[in-house]
């Protein structure tokens, strides 16, 4: 009688990539919810528009790859992809750009570099960088909260928006985008940036509306949405929380040197933590296994990194936000910290490696 | 520093080492059954070499009878450790059997056919050890054929002879692998017998402490031990926190010292010597009983056991008649694995004549529901995705999948700059890794062929140590025989300044050819007169006189082509000898014939050469006598000369004759030989 012949170890505890993708799907759904809550729809439509979109270019690649399809293309990578940039984008941008990005980041930036585990940047970033950058425009057609905005922003309206740029009532975007008072509006960020530019202080600004109570209207609760179900990742061990808490720090730090050197002109710790994309970066995007940094140190130093970047860039680039950027800048570093990160092994001396 | 550290063990802190693992432990399948006697097995199928080192040299032969505790092998080296009959019985076979190996491959194995009568040899009981020196103990240590049980099998009378200072001595009963309760067991079973092997252990290391870890979750065999080593104070029971692999040696070192053995050393050069539990109990069997080591403590388990258990089982027994003894369910599918060791660590066998050797310390069979993944026919690998998962629980912290991709990519230097000598083959990474990916198994691989590839880089070393010393000595011959050949050429000159006749006959050569060039000369200038006639015919004398060298000097020529023609045929012959596979000797024995002909030719050649010498020589001779009636002044030289080249074409002649002579009897000689050889191959 023969048995059956396999390598140890024969046990496994049963964990799959597919489940850890599920999970970090279903931890955004706080922070979705949020944002469905302030500002409708929108997001909801581009993410499911990027879902199928993803959907179909990963079957395409890893057909003309001739990978087992079955397998990969419900592995939930491209899935989180598209809802990551699904997230980010405003939420009345037009249907292509979502159509756009998620074929960029998924054919381009992901499987183009060898798919799942060989992407260099993280595919929704680098998607998101490219949409910003080819189509500005666009990209700025950020939707007031509902609760300043005058035209009722239903589902059916929001869908035509995205689809055709008017409302069934033939409302343009631009038109929706004007609150009450008739302003357009733009995002607590880049509304803080060019009033800051213009001279105003930032407490003059913060009588903006946008700002809401706190904050940012809207923008607190969609992070305070992340951050609940970052905890929940790192709960899970499903992320690692070095890299959150050390880029969570480095913003607190920065903000907090720039805001006692000029109180005037800058913003404060927590608006830094709890306006623009801060926790989904912090949780769900510098998390990024793949892209990121692979030991602890590693992981802290990107961290660190990646809140010093965000924070040059929100107060003295050119763009309101500098989430996708600063991760982009930190991916490329990743290999190049990993390679000086690396832990002493047992039985080693320092240095002798 | 050895004071901090008892000072901590004794209020119960520790060190951790990194990573780690929780699997499920599974050990109430059999934790709380007594070590069970089993039935003498029919057969019993004992590997020679069941222990890190070489084979024995045999003692027995088909069909002695052998009793109990009977060596089967001797030990001849220190890194041999002999084997002995578990029972009495016939031997009935000595033949290559699949042995315990993860490769699945044969080895020499002993059967023994068991009588059922159990009788044993003689035994001398020692009573007082104290009595024996340590040299003693350690022969029968080494006699009792004692090899580490905790799962290395390293010589243990080697381990245990060590010179220098040992600040501790390591019991490991941490028995971190899930399922396996085989040293729970003993030490709650025979807790007395292995603080007696314990004390023996420290009279011959004489350690300044003892620390025997378990890790807590057995607590019946804390206490056991607790209470049968309370009276010694050296000893300390460490209880270590249940984490694996807390029972490899490093990383138990590291627990209890909070020191790490330094990469590629043994923990001795740390004054640590580490010995396993089931090795204490059978030191005493050994010292104290003179049982040798022919059986051990097995945990048969697993879910597709209706009767999982610790048994007592004989070494050599095979797997399939533990199965049996513990009430295997029924095979159907081929797919079953059988495990033997743990599930982290343990290899799964491939037949069920696998016998139980000295380091055998569980047999699992597991159910598909309690372990899908070794019931996986194709990998469920998908690409890794850097989570890190597995450098956060590798003991060694080592970077696994950085290794992983550079074991995939074969590149080798990588591998070892990232240390994976220091890999433990622990199997924590490939438990947690989310992508499935068997880590271990390609570090395996790599490892292998990065040893396959020392070997031969070593080989080609010796190589080339090899050939350049060839060359030196080539070069060395050479600039010998170069020197030789100087000193030849020093010698021969020395010779032409004699006045030796070989000299003067060149010199004469030189006058002839001097004195022809003259009168040429003299011929073209004054043809019309008479004096010129006169000068003609006085010249035409002088090249007679002229020719009478060249022809000696042909007939020398002659004479060195016969011999350059022998020694070519020899050259050949030389050539065609060293060829002695089938095909290329038919094809040599024809071109051989071909080439002894050539030599009865060439013999022929030689005789007419020699012949047409001989003729020359003759005529020569008689050129002289009339040259001599006309010219008498040098016509003395002349008829001398003539002489010597008549007697030197004669030596010459016979020379060559004898010469071609030798070669076609060496050739026909060697053509008979070829032959023989041809028949005898074919």
């Amino acid at each position: 009688m023969a048995f059956w012949i396999a390598s140890s170890p024969h046990n496994h505890n049963q964990t799959k990539t597919p489940n850890l993708m599920r999970l970090v799907i279903y931890a955004t759904l706080p922070g979705i919810l949020a944002q469905w809550y302030f500002f409708g729809w929108g997001n909801l439509i581009h993410i499911g528009i990027a879902m199928i979109t993803a959907l179909v270019c990963e079957f395409t690649v890893l057909s003309l790859r001739k990978k087992p399809i079955a397998h990969e293309l419900l592995d939930g990578s491209a899935l989180l992809t598209a809802l990551l940039l699904g997230i980010c984008l405003p939420a009345l941008a037009p249907w292509w750009i979502s159509v756009i990005g998620t074929i960029f980041a998924i054919v381009i930036v992901k499987q183009l570099y060898g798919g799942l585990g060989h992407n260099p940047f993280n595919p929704a970033m680098a998607g998101y960088v490219m949409l910003l950058v080819s189509f500005p425009l666009q990209m700025t057609l950020w939707q007031p909260p509902l609760s300043l905005v005058a035209v009722d922003l239903n589902f059916t309206n929001t869908l035509t928006t995205i689809l055709t740029g008017f409302t069934v009532e033939g409302y343009s975007v631009e038109q929706v985008r004007n609150t009450l008072d008739g302003i357009t509006m733009a995002t607590p960020l880049d509304t803080l940036k060019t009033n800051i530019n213009q001279g105003l202080t930032v407490l003059e600004s913060l009588n903006n509306p946008v700002f809401g109570d706190n904050f940012a209207l809207g923008w607190e609760w969609i992070n305070a949405g992340f951050l609940l179900g970052g905890l929940f990742l790192i709960f899970k061990k499903a992320i690692a929380w070095q890299t959150p808490v050390s880029f969570l720090i480095s913003l607190f730090i920065c903000s907090f040197i720039g805001y006692s050197m000029s109180p005037d002109s800058s913003a404060s710790t927590m608006f830094h933590w709890f306006s623009g994309a801060t926790m989904l970066g912090a949780f769900f995007i510098l998390t990024d296994p793949v892209t990121g940094a692979t030991s602890t140190k590693g992981r802290i130093i990107v961290g660190l990194l990646a809140g010093l970047l965000v924070y040059l860039i929100r107060t003295a680039g050119g763009y309101p936000d500098g989430i996708a950027f600063a991760i982009l800048l930190c991916n490329m570093s990743a290999p190049l910290i990993d390679q000086y990160t690396r832990p002493r092994t047992y039985g080693h001396l320092k240095g002798d490696k | 520093m050895v004071e901090s550290v008892i000072e901590r063990i004794t209020r119960g802190h520790f060190w951790d080492f990194h990573g780690g693992i929780h699997p499920p432990e599974q050990k109430m399948l059999t934790a709380s059954k007594p070590i069970k006697q089993l039935a003498l097995p029919k057969q019993l199928i004992i590997p020679l070499q069941q222990h890190i080192g070489r084979e024995g040299d045999l003692l027995v032969k088909i069909g002695d009878k052998v009793l109990k505790g009977q060596a089967l092998t001797l030990s001849t080296n220190p890194m041999v450790v002999p084997i002995h009959a578990p029972t009495s019985g016939t031997i009935s076979a000595i033949q290559m059997s699949v042995i315990a190996h993860p490769s699945g491959l044969s080895q020499l194995c002993v059967f023994l056919d068991v009588d059922g009568a159990d009788t044993w040899r003689k035994k001398t009981v020692c009573a007082d050890i104290e009595q024996l020196s340590n040299s003693e103990i350690i022969e029968k240590i080494a006699d009792a054929g004692i090899a580490g049980m905790g799962g290395a099998g390293f010589p243990t009378h080697i381990k245990v002879n060590s010179k220098p200072d040992i600040n501790f001595l390591i019991i490991n009963g941490a028995e971190c692998e899930p399922y396996i309760t085989a040293d729970d067991l003993l030490m709650m079973e025979q807790s007395n017998a292995i603080v007696d092997g314990i004390k023996i252990l420290d009279k011959l290391l004489t350690p300044a402490f003892i620390l025997i870890a378990i890790e807590d979750n057995k607590p019946k065999a804390i206490k056991a031990l607790q209470q049968a080593s309370a009276a010694i104070e050296k000893i300390k029971v460490c209880v270590v926190p249940t984490k694996y692999p807390a029972g490899g040696e490093k990383q138990l070192i590291q627990i209890l010292t909070g020191q790490e053995v330094p990469s590629g050393r043994l923990p001795i050069h740390t004054g640590i010597v580490m010995q396993n539990i089931a090795t204490c109990f059978a030191i005493n069997d050994a010292v104290r009983h003179d049982i040798p080591l022919i059986r051990r403590v097995v945990t048969v388990t697993g879910q597709a056991l209706n009767k999982p258990q610790n048994v007592w089982a004989l070494l050599g027994t095979p797997i399939n008649f533990l199965l049996q003894q513990c009430a295997v369910q029924a095979i159907e599918n081929e797919q079953q694995p059988v495990i033997m060791g743990g599930p982290m660590m343990g290899f799964s066998v491939s037949s069920e004549l696998v016998p139980i050797v000295k380091t055998s310390n569980c047999i699992l069979v597991p159910s598909k529901t309690e372990m899908p993944s070794a019931f996986e026919k194709e990998s469920k690998e998908v690409e890794c995705i850097r989570c890190g998962q597995c450098s956060d629980v590798c003991p060694s912290q080592l970077l696994p999948q950085e290794l992983q991709w550079s074991a995939k990519a074969k590149d080798y230097p990588q591998l070892e700059k990232l240390n994976l000598s220091d890999c433990i083959d622990c199997g924590a990474c490939a438990y947690v890794c989310p992508s499935q990916i068997p880590l271990v198994h390609y570090y395996r691989i790599a490892k292998a062929e990065i040893r396959q590839q020392q070997q031969l880089d070593l080989k080609a070393e010796k190589a080339k140590t090899r050939f350049e010393a060839r060359k030196l000595r080539l070069e060395k011959e050479k600039t010998a025989r170069q020197e030789k050949q100087k000193k030849a050429a020093a010698a021969r000159k020395a010779a032409m300044n004699k006045a030796t006749p070989e000299a003067t006959d060149a010199k004469s050569a030189v006058a002839a050819a001097l004195a022809r060039v003259k009168a040429k000369k003299a011929a073209k200038s004054q043809s019309s007169t008479a004096e010129a006639q006169n000068n003609l015919a006085q010249s035409n004398e002088l090249a007679t006189e002229a020719t009478n060298p060249i022809d000696e000097q042909k007939t020398q020529v002659a004479a060195a082509i016969a011999r350059a023609k022998a020694k070519r045929i020899l050259k050949q012959e030389a050539a065609n000898k060293p060829i002695s596979s089938n095909e290329p000797v038919k094809q040599t024995v024809t071109e051989l014939l071909e080439v002894s002909q050539p030599p009865s030719n060439d013999d022929k050649k030689v005789k007419i050469a020699a012949a047409i010498a001989k003729a020359k020589a003759k005529k020569l001779s008689k050129a002289a006598d009339a040259v001599q009636s006309v010219y008498r002044p040098e016509s003395t030289e002349a008829e001398k000369t003539v002489t010597l080249t008549d007697k030197k074409a004669k030596i010459a002649a016979a020379v060559a004759k004898a010469k071609a002579k030798k070669k076609t009897k060496e050739a026909r000689n060697l053509a008979g030989t070829v032959k023989n050889n041809d028949q005898d191959s074919g």
